[in-house]
């Protein structure tokens, strides 16, 4: 089973996401998790890097870090998938390795 | 400034939750405001996502703080910037963010918005006017 990758910092401030999207496999999963999930968001800097991923890989918003921070389903991108902690859990057992962009 | 009152200014940059420097910078913010000085704040770069509306910590557990930003005006704390080319970068609007108010004795109380939408070439011609900046 192909990789799961998470990231934590906003792409605004750091480079993770960008490293990871530029090092990650086609059919790879990508999670963002706390400051990241901005990195979902429509109409951003990155929304056009972030849909060029979205053709390829599965990217997933961890959805209790986004209404943390006052964001919804509907203010991201679609083709994005929103899962909860125990999802979360499910998708780190069900992939062969995971790897953290921090 | 012979009066002993200095402007200060509050920079803030960080996304909230995600590191602590946000909580942080409001809760010396607060402090301050007990000192009687001439205080401001700014919401740049990632910094805007601090007073995003409809912040909702439920689900995360964590400690929502986003309310003590409205308690800001009682504190006259009512100079709020926030920087436009910032909220265009991350899809955002004055509306994404939380109505924050203050109401203003020398206008019979009448309520009226803290935040003001500036642009970062404003922005450097406030900082420049400062006693004191303060960056988080």
């Amino acid at each position: 089973m192909a990789m799961l990758h998470t990231v934590n910092k906003s792409p605004f401030e750091r480079n993770s996401l960008n490293s990871c999207l530029s090092k990650s496999k086609e059919g790879s999963t990508i999670l963002l998790i706390e400051d990241a999930v901005v990195g979902a968001l429509k109409g951003t800097k990155v929304a056009e890097q972030m849909a060029a991923a979205i053709a390829n890989k599965n990217v997933c918003v961890l959805g209790s870090d986004l209404n943390t921070r006052g964001f919804a389903e509907t203010d991201i991108l679609d083709g994005i998938k929103i899962v909860d902690y125990a999802g979360f859990v499910d998708m780190v057992a069900e992939h062969s390795n995971v790897q953290s962009w921090l | 400034m012979s009066d002993g009152i200095k402007k200060f200014m509050f920079v803030n940059t960080k996304a909230p939750y995600g590191t602590v420097y946000a909580l942080e910078s409001l809760e010396v913010v607060l402090i301050s405001a007990a000192f009687d000085q001439d205080v401001s704040l700014v919401f740049c770069d990632d910094g805007v996502f601090q007073i995003m509306d409809k912040q909702n910590t439920e689900a995360s557990g964590m400690k929502n703080f986003s309310n003590a930003y409205k308690a800001l005006g009682d504190y006259d704390i009512n100079k709020l910037y926030v920087e436009k080319e910032s909220l265009e970068e991350r899809g955002l609007t004055l509306d994404s963010l939380m109505d924050l108010t203050y109401e203003d004795e020398d206008d019979d109380w009448a309520e009226k918005p803290s935040i003001n939408l500036v642009s970062r070439a404003e922005l450097a011609d406030l900082m420049d006017q400062q006693d004191v900046v303060i960056s988080s």
